[in-house]
């Protein structure tokens, strides 16, 4: 099978390629067959590599194919390595990729550029994968911006409309500009391996010692989670995000929640050796984790987009993964990457799913720009009436898939003991305490935060009353396409725990001895867990969890009969809620404080400097002296003989004054 | 055929002027034959350039050499040969002669027939710049391509064309007569126009006159590159001159400033290039970050275009400057790069023009909808003009970026830093103009130029934009098939150059280990610096 493995990215490739070319004639049927049949058959040859590589005695699986970029000392082959860590990730992007490939199929059933969606679908897989299973770090920035590009396009999908065209633009410039901390990052990192290729880095890594202070290591990891910035939406790079909900809900799901936005975490995962050499960068990382994880977290309070909800709490999530890695748990954060590809994957296609049912009984007549208000509840211009909490109400009874499946994402998410969230979220606030208990203290707020906006969606969409009857008497069950991913991503919710049950309840935790070979190289010895107690992590865990879910039920009784409380306690702190109902105004900010400036600069160059100073004073001028200097010795010409003769003379005078004197 | 079998390059140079004097010798109601005639001629000697030179043993050199007259007592060969260093420029140059000609086949009206005679005269003028090896034969033809681009741009360009014709013709003719000064005197020194023996001769002279010399070279290439602060012509030709003009512009003319340095005033020059290494990396800083700035803020897509080329030719000079091979030789694929993403994006925006007669990005919007296919080619151009990996943009700029960074001078760190901020800056301005030329609601006005659009790209159009997209990827997923052949002649140079050892950094290694540190970064002479320069560079 080994030769066949090259086939696990480029398949989804080929899928895009045919999508993308002739898929609109081909017809839906065969853009339908094409567009799954890549990805399924990715994902089975995924299986069979992982458990290869299980067989393989240092569980690695190398695959090179040949050289790249070669030249002078640097040489970037096309190799893939499957271990632990990747092998991992590449179920997960085959896997929950291929679920939500299929739920696309009802989802976008009706949509004139389905085959333009499919093809970016596989193109985007074959660059997740790639980003995945890239042996150098370069191969990974192949798939890094790569990722980024399909994330473009797919937000920019709806192109014809105003907003989406400006989400996909900033969400790639955002993007961009972390990236050139991952440039400035790799080029660190071969001016001090003479490498590029991870396994050599890791190698020589493990020979160093950690660095005293702020040295070249920690210049270079902290470039590098510049770029972790960029695409995981930390702090300050999170803005384009939210926006990023403009792309079809599938996508939100695939990119914007499970797979993309998780490389900045996988990526600081798989050059974990080298970030432990970099104290100080550690201490970046919990930090920004952990203030993105409570400023997203406070902002979806007050959102009444579903989406938006969701998306501001996936920033919120990604936090608390950083904050995880932060705190040397590579496991942990990772664990919770895990953990959250399949309760958010699961969260935003229950979304799209409840958005779906609200669109047929929606006046509007576009799944994501109708402006037209809905019957009853309050509207707001720049909610879509279909992803609006506040018109939603009472679904349970119409949705009863949906309402299931989201019961069981949501009790994930706010981690209600038992389920895999709780599991993954307990592992990393227990070991932020470890580090810094301020640490853990915001994750504990944070998850505080995330039950009671996770139990305001949920209970403003399923619960109580319909807000708006007209929508209401429309809605109906999705089908079986989508219900079947849902399903599906519950029981993944349910059993994703089986990987790492904290050590603390009886469990072993095992996804931290299974990623191990990847995480620490062979080299680097456990790097925590052994300071603190069993009886510490029963202790901290009764404290998160009693908050934790005595916030949710504060959510529920807000919210279960309709907005009148929620409204009333937003009238005692008018400026609070505008401030997070505005998103702390930070978009504005940046578009008065920077993007405005950058562009005054380009027109003062332009027209001061390129106009007036080089071509009016350095071209031009000349040009003209020259001219009016050329009229003026045409004067001089004459043509009368007389006058060159007495300027024959005059000149011969001055000649012989000068050489006689 | 013996002839040809021993004057290979004579032929490739001289035979599109021959056709060219052919082409103007017949009368003018003739026009689309003599077209047909120049185009048909044109891609023969693309053909002709791939099987002679890529046949001929896989990039060995080739070389004609004969004394041709004497100059003021010096002699002047007739001296043209290809190696590794020009290649795939003439190639490339061989190549985007035709592919232009076809891509703006029915873009002109007037006097058709002239245009393509101009077209061929002007590839003689490339070709026999890019071939020759002889000072005074290369000086010859950098001036005789003038002439031709004159005329393209004041007789078939914009409103403004005679105003853009002079600039160009004038600012390029004022670097060259320095140079031309500079050269004569060289040549009295050395007795010949030899670039061999021209060098040995300079490296006899004072310092001080080694640097004179060189500025002399440097600035005739820098206006062509160009250079900032030497780049206003630039944006002023492109936008007077017809999709051709400007087309062979990007492609090749541009070219001949990198490749100058490359050729000449570093291997002639090598210790005064060293000291004013900072300065041109300094000059290509500002070029890359003023010329995406400026190119920012262009309502005119094809002086946003424009102002392009002076970011990426920046990249070009600062990959120069770092005096790397990775550097150089990311240098030398940026220049082809750039030869083929912009000549691209000066043809697409052509074929947009002649739909819509206008080029201002305010008057479009939604084009998408209404030309799909164009729509698919302009990205895949953009995202190759914007170096996304697995495009050819990606590896120049990567290697320029590395190589600039390693470079054995101490700025080169901070440097290549800044310059990083190019890869964004180029992405803002590429990708907003394409978000607002094609994506967005339909620009339904009546004088809109969505409104005016009403074909999609017909057969001719997808032909020309098809090799581009395969070269496209085929630089970005096996640069070595263009760069191979650069290596070795690269390495040299820099060797002889006696460029600074690379610097690399040296880590702490822990305590209780043996002192096992890996060959690249073994224990340095002088702190920072990596033991061996051949060591860290040459080994592949």
């Amino acid at each position: 099978m080994n030769k066949y493995y090259w086939l696990i990215p480029v398949l989804p490739l080929l899928g895009a390629v045919f999508n993308g070319l002739v898929g609109k004639r081909a017809g839906k049927g065969a853009v339908t067959i094409v567009g799954l049949g890549v990805v399924l058959g990715s994902l089975l040859l995924a299986i069979s590599a992982f458990f290869a590589m299980k067989g393989m005695p240092d569980h690695r699986l190398v695959l090179d194919y040949g050289e790249w970029m070669a030249t002078g000392a640097l040489s970037v082959p096309f190799g893939l390595v499957v271990d632990p860590l990747s092998g991992t990730m590449m179920l997960v992007v085959a896997g929950i990729g291929f679920l939500i490939h299929l739920y696309s199929v009802g989802y976008m059933h009706g949509d004139e550029g389905y085959a333009r969606f499919f093809s970016y679908m596989n193109l985007f897989v074959f660059f997740m994968l790639t980003l995945v299973l890239g042996s150098s770090l370069v191969l990974m920035f192949v798939g890094w911006e790569g990722v980024g590009l399909c994330s473009y396009l797919l937000i920019g999908y709806f192109f014809e409309t105003d907003f989406a065209p400006d989400a996909g633009l900033k969400a790639f410039l955002t993007n961009r500009l972390g990236d050139l901390g991952v440039v400035i990052g790799m080029m660190v990192l071969f001016a001090a391996f003479g490498t590029l290729t991870v396994s050599d880095i890791l190698t020589q890594a493990g020979h160093l010692a950690p660095e005293v202070g702020f040295g070249v290591l920690t210049f270079a990891t902290l470039m590098l989670f510049v770029g972790a910035t960029g695409k995981s939406a930390q702090l300050p790079l999170y803005l384009w995000l939210p926006d990023a909900m403009a792309g079809p809900t599938p996508v939100s799901a695939l990119i914007h929640a499970a797979t993309m936005v998780t490389s900045g975490i996988y990526m600081i995962c798989r050059l974990a050796p080298v970030f432990t050499l970099a104290p100080i960068t550690m201490d970046v990382v919990a930090w920004v984790g952990a203030a993105t994880a409570l400023f997203a977290a406070t902002i979806g309070l007050v959102q009444r987009d579903i989406k938006k909800v969701l998306a501001y709490s996936t920033v919120s999530q990604l936090g608390y993964m950083f904050l995880g890695l932060g705190a040397s748990g590579f496991a942990a954060g990772f664990f919770h990457v895990f953990t959250h590809a399949w309760f958010k994957a699961l969260l935003f296609l229950g979304a799209g799913s409840v958005i779906h049912a609200m669109h047929h009984g929606a006046p509007s007549a576009h799944a994501q720009h109708g402006q037209e208000d809905g019957a009853h509840a309050p509207s707001d211009p720049g909610v879509s009436p279909e992803q609006d909490l506040f018109k939603m109400g009472g679904l349970k009874a119409k949705m009863p898939i949906t309402f299931w499946t989201m019961l069981i994402a949501t009790l994930a998410i706010i981690g209600f003991p038992g389920t895999s969230g709780f599991a993954s979220k307990d592992e990393i606030l227990y070991l932020a305490y470890l580090k810094n208990p301020a640490l853990w203290a915001v994750g504990v707020v944070t998850a505080c935060f995330t039950a009671f906006y996770m139990l305001r969606l949920f209970t403003l969409a399923f619960l109580g009353k319909a807000r708006d009857p007209h929508a209401y008497d429309h809605a109906h069950e999705s089908p079986a396409t989508m219900t079947l991913p849902l399903a599906l991503l519950a029981v993944g919710t349910v059993l994703a725990v089986w990987l790492g049950w904290p050590k603390a309840f009886g469990g072993d935790f095992r996804i931290e001895a299974w990623l191990a070979p990847a995480t620490t190289f062979g080299q680097l010895h456990g790097a925590h867990g052994e300071h603190g107690s069993h009886q510490l992590a029963w202790a901290l865990a009764s404290v998160s969890t009693l908050l934790g879910l005595g916030s949710a039920a504060f959510g529920y009784f807000s919210y279960k009969d309709g907005l009148a409380v929620s409204a009333a306690r937003a009238a005692q702190f008018p400026f609070l809620h505008k401030l997070l109902l505005n998103k702390y105004y930070v978009d504005e900010g940046v578009e008065l404080y920077l993007l405005r400036p950058i562009r005054w600069c380009g027109n003062v160059l332009w027209k001061l400097f390129d106009v007036i100073i080089i071509d009016g004073v350095g071209v031009n001028l000349p040009g003209a002296l020259a001219r009016v200097s050329g009229d003026f010795t045409a004067l001089l010409q004459t043509g009368r003989v007389r006058n060159y003769a007495l300027s024959m003379a005059l000149g011969a005078a001055v000649l012989l004054y000068v050489f006689l004197k | 055929m013996t002839w040809l079998n021993s004057h290979p390059l004579t032929f490739l140079v001289f035979a599109p002027a021959i056709l060219g004097f052919l082409i103007l010798a017949l009368p003018h109601a003739l026009g689309r034959l003599s077209r047909m005639l120049g185009f048909m001629g044109a891609l023969a000697f693309f053909v002709l350039s791939l099987a002679w030179l890529l046949g001929h043993g896989g990039g060995a050199d080739i070389s004609e050499r004969a004394p041709w007259f004497t100059l003021v007592g010096l002699p002047v060969d007739y001296a043209l040969g290809v190696d590794g260093l020009n290649l795939w420029l003439v190639i490339l140059t061989t190549f985007l002669v035709p592919l232009t000609m076809l891509g703006t086949w029915d873009s002109l009206k007037d006097r058709i027939g002239t245009f393509a005679a101009m077209f061929l005269l002007l590839e003689t003028g490339m070709l026999g710049a890019l071939m020759a090896q002889d000072l005074f034969f290369f000086y010859l033809f950098w001036e005789a391509m003038l002439i031709p681009m004159y005329f393209m741009i004041g007789v078939w360009g914009g409103d403004e064309r005679r105003y853009a014709a002079n600039k160009f013709f004038l600012f390029t003719l004022s670097g060259s007569l320095l140079w031309l000064v500079a050269l004569l005197y060289l040549a009295n020194k050395a007795g010949g126009f030899n670039p061999a023996i021209m060098g040995q001769a300079a490296s006899a002279l004072p310092f001080g006159v080694q640097c004179w010399l060189f500025i002399a070279f440097a600035v005739a290439f820098a206006i062509k590159v160009p250079l900032f602060p030497l780049h206003t012509w630039l944006p002023d030709a492109h936008v007077q001159a017809p999709t051709a003009g400007s087309v062979i512009l990007a492609g090749v003319l541009l070219k001949l400033g990198g490749y100058g340095f490359i050729r000449f005033a570093i291997p002639m020059f090598p210790q005064a290039a060293l000291h004013y290494a900072q300065p041109i990396a300094i000059l290509s800083v500002i070029a890359i970050i003023y010329g995406a700035l400026v190119a920012m803020v262009q309502r005119d897509i094809k002086k946003l275009v424009a102002y392009s080329s002076v970011s990426h030719m920046g990249f070009v000079m600062l990959g120069l400057a770092s005096f790397t091979v990775i550097g150089t030789q990311g240098a030398m694929l940026q220049m082809l790069n750039h030869g083929i993403s912009t000549g691209a994006l000066f043809l697409l925006v052509g074929m947009l023009y002649d739909r819509a007669h206008t080029r201002m990005i305010a008057d479009f919007g939604g084009v998408a909808v209404k030309m799909p296919v164009f729509t698919t080619f302009f990205l895949i151009v953009t995202l190759s003009s914007i170096g996304l990996p697995l495009t050819n943009g990606f590896v120049g700029e990567f290697w320029i970026l590395n190589g600039t960074f390693l470079s054995g001078f101490s700025w080169g760190r901070l440097y290549a830093s800044i310059a990083t901020s190019g890869v964004l800056l180029g992405a803002v301005y590429m990708l907003w103009m394409f978000k607002r030329v094609f994506w967005g609601p339909e620009n339904k006005d009546e004088d809109s130029g969505t409104h005016h659009l009403h074909t999609d790209l017909n057969a001719r159009e997808i032909a020309v934009m098809l090799p581009i997209v395969v070269l496209i990827i085929w630089m970005g997923v096996h640069p070595r098939t263009f760069v191979a052949v650069s290596e070795a002649p690269v390495t040299a140079l820099l060797k002889e150059a006696k460029a600074p050892a690379p610097r690399t950094f040296v880590l702490k290694p822990a305590v209780h280990e043996a002192p096992a540190v890996p060959a690249a970064q073994a224990p340095a002479p002088r702190e920072g610096h990596a033991a061996e320069p051949a060591a860290h560079e040459v080994h592949r």
